[in-house]
């Protein structure tokens, strides 16, 4: 129900972003989504590809700081409200979302990947409801 | 104006026979009261009776920074603690202070020694002096107040931290006299150029000292503000401000030789070296109570010069101080060592991350940037967890050296690796 995000710490220099993603093509890694956070100092690349843990080793190899940790990834359709839905569903269960961003996962639909204060409950509380988390397999097949 | 002609304009053979006389007493003195001074020259089988005059001084064994701390607190002192008035301390290599004491007369030798500085920059009491050297366990403060009283000049304890209440009370008081360190008084004429108020201070003299400057550096300081400025030279373990200081005419730091005897080491054989020839520069102290030193290494290159100077003094003069035989820096006038940074950071992770020390002056201002490679242990999807980890190094660093840098999280291996002895600071000051 958990999917590996991959984070990478990098610098704010010129052209890290592109190195990741270099490094990241050369071996064939399909990335579906990403989001960029950044300070004044230094920047944190979020992703999620098809193949987490060889990606780790991958950027481990090339030099740079990459962790994976779990987050959730829920789908919603393209109507309005369903964001607030999931919002909703966390909230009463009372996990704080500690960052999300979206991936797009076909025409009908989009998803968001969510890391929350309490991964398990928010996990559980969106499995009980009419919402649908999305798997390993359908991320590859992306 | 010559504050103690006598010992200041005093012939050389004069002077070395009180130098003798001195030394032979404070010989006395540690061998008797200072267990490590009497295993040291045992260790080489010198007795009291065979220093005779000066020219013994380089029987005797050397003292370090490292041996006051290993004795630290009071493992030096030659007095009993019932006869220490004060206690001063700066920051050692590895996070334990180096602790100094002063009998009642050690302190009136220091007044004496900075009257004779603050004399020598022209100031007196008719003045009205501004200390900004920051009060407390650094000798700065309280050292040049003390010399400061004693030449009946008005004194005003600003310490530091803040320019605005210093430029305007400068003007209100109509301040003639300061005493801080260069690079914060290149910093408070910059504030007076933007309050354009350079026209409406009455300053003449500035007696500067704690961190190295240059005669380019006095030259500006000199034209901006239409004052003298003067290099005062100590170090707290053998007395604080006012070991040296240079007179109106800037041909070297005059060393009040009756209290303090410099002598000049190679750097590799650590042999006493000639006139005018650079090396290490080490201190007797001759009269000191509290923690008498003998032959102490400063770690900072300099050379003696001793012919007699224009103003009249016989004292013998240290040239402009070309660097240090250590890796100690000066950073806003506090002495800071990389393995205190690194001791703080094995302390906080248990391991030691690469780092680099970054300095540099802006705005006449030292600055202090602490770079540090992250790994990925210490590394989390969390932006919030890298901000808080950085603020944990800003802290344990300020606690370690007494300053504030800014602490920058970098890529693993983006610090560049030398390739014999690591690298780990870089110093943009230019000193020019
Ligand atoms: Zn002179």
């Amino acid at each position: 129900m958990f999917l590996k995000q991959l984070s990478v710490f990098l610098e704010n220099r010129e052209g890290r972003v592109k190195d990741v993603l270099k490094v990241l093509k050369d071996n064939d890694i399909n990335i579906v989504s990403l989001s960029l956070a950044d300070s004044s100092d230094y920047g944190l690349l979020r992703l999620i590809v098809d193949y987490p843990k060889k990606s780790k080793e991958i950027l481990s190899e090339n030099g740079f700081t990459a962790v994976l940790n779990d987050v959730i990834v829920v789908k919603i359709a393209h109507k309005a409200g369903k964001l607030q839905e999931v919002l909703e569903v966390l909230c009463e269960c009372n996990v704080n979302i500690e960052y999300m961003y979206a991936l797009s996962t076909g025409s009908d639909d989009a998803s968001i990947v969510i890391k929350a204060s309490d991964i398990e409950k928010a996990a559980k509380a969106i499995e009980e409801s009419s919402l649908e988390i999305v798997s390993k397999a359908e991320i590859r097949s992306m | 104006m010559i504050w103690n002609e006598t010992k200041e304009c005093m012939g050389r053979d004069e002077m070395t026979a009180l130098q003798s006389a001195r030394l032979v007493k404070t010989v006395d003195r540690v061998y008797h009261n200072v267990e490590f001074y009497r295993k040291k020259m045992q260790a080489v089988g010198l007795e009291p009776g065979d220093i005779k005059d000066i020219e013994d001084l380089n029987k005797l064994p050397f003292t370090t920074k490292a041996d006051l701390r290993d004795n630290y607190p009071f493992g030096l002192f030659a007095v009993p603690n019932n006869q220490i008035v004060r206690i001063h301390a700066s920051s050692g290599t590895t996070g334990k202070a180096t602790v100094v004491g002063y009998t009642r007369k050690d302190l009136d030798i220091w007044s004496e020694c900075v009257a004779r500085a603050m004399t020598m920059a022209g100031v007196g009491r008719d003045d009205i002096i501004q200390i900004a050297y920051g009060y407390g366990l650094f000798t700065g403060g309280l050292g040049a107040h003390a010399g400061a009283e004693k030449i009946g000049a008005t004194v005003v304890p600003m310490s530091t931290g803040n320019t605005k209440k210093l430029t305007t009370m400068m003007k209100d008081f109509g301040a003639t006299a300061i005493a801080c360190t260069p690079s914060y008084l290149m910093h408070i004429a910059e504030v007076l150029e933007e309050e354009n108020a350079i026209g409406d201070i009455k300053l003449k003299a500035a007696i500067c000292g704690a961190e190295p400057w240059t005669d380019n550096m006095r030259n500006t300081i000199e034209a901006k503000l239409g004052i003298k400025a003067y290099d005062i030279y100590g170090l707290s373990e053998i007395m604080g401000p006012g070991v040296a200081c240079d007179c109106q005419y800037h041909r070297g730091l005059h060393v009040y030789e009756d209290h303090f005897v410099p002598e000049v080491l190679d750097t590799e054989t650590l042999e006493p070296l000639g006139e005018d020839e650079v090396g290490e520069l080490a201190f007797t102290t001759i009269t000191k109570e509290g923690i008498p030193l003998i032959r102490y290494r400063t770690r900072d290159l300099t050379s003696i010069s001793r012919g007699k100077c224009d103003c009249g003094r016989t004292l013998c003069r240290l040239s402009r101080f070309k660097g240090r035989s250590d890796d100690m820096l000066i950073i806003r006038g506090v002495n800071v060592f990389p393995s205190q940074i690194e001791a703080a950071l094995l302390e906080m992770s248990g391991t030691t991350p690469y780092y680099m020390m970054i300095v540099d002056r802006v705005n006449n201002l030292d600055t202090l940037e602490v770079q540090v490679e992250l790994d990925e242990k210490t590394f989390s999807d969390e932006m919030g967890n890298l901000d808080a980890y950085a603020k944990k190094i800003g802290h344990v660093i300020q606690q370690a050296i007494g300053l504030a840098a800014k602490i920058t999280l970098v890529e693993p291996k983006s610090i560049e690796r030398s390739m014999g002895k690591a690298v780990h600071v870089i110093d943009k000051r230019k000193l020019v």
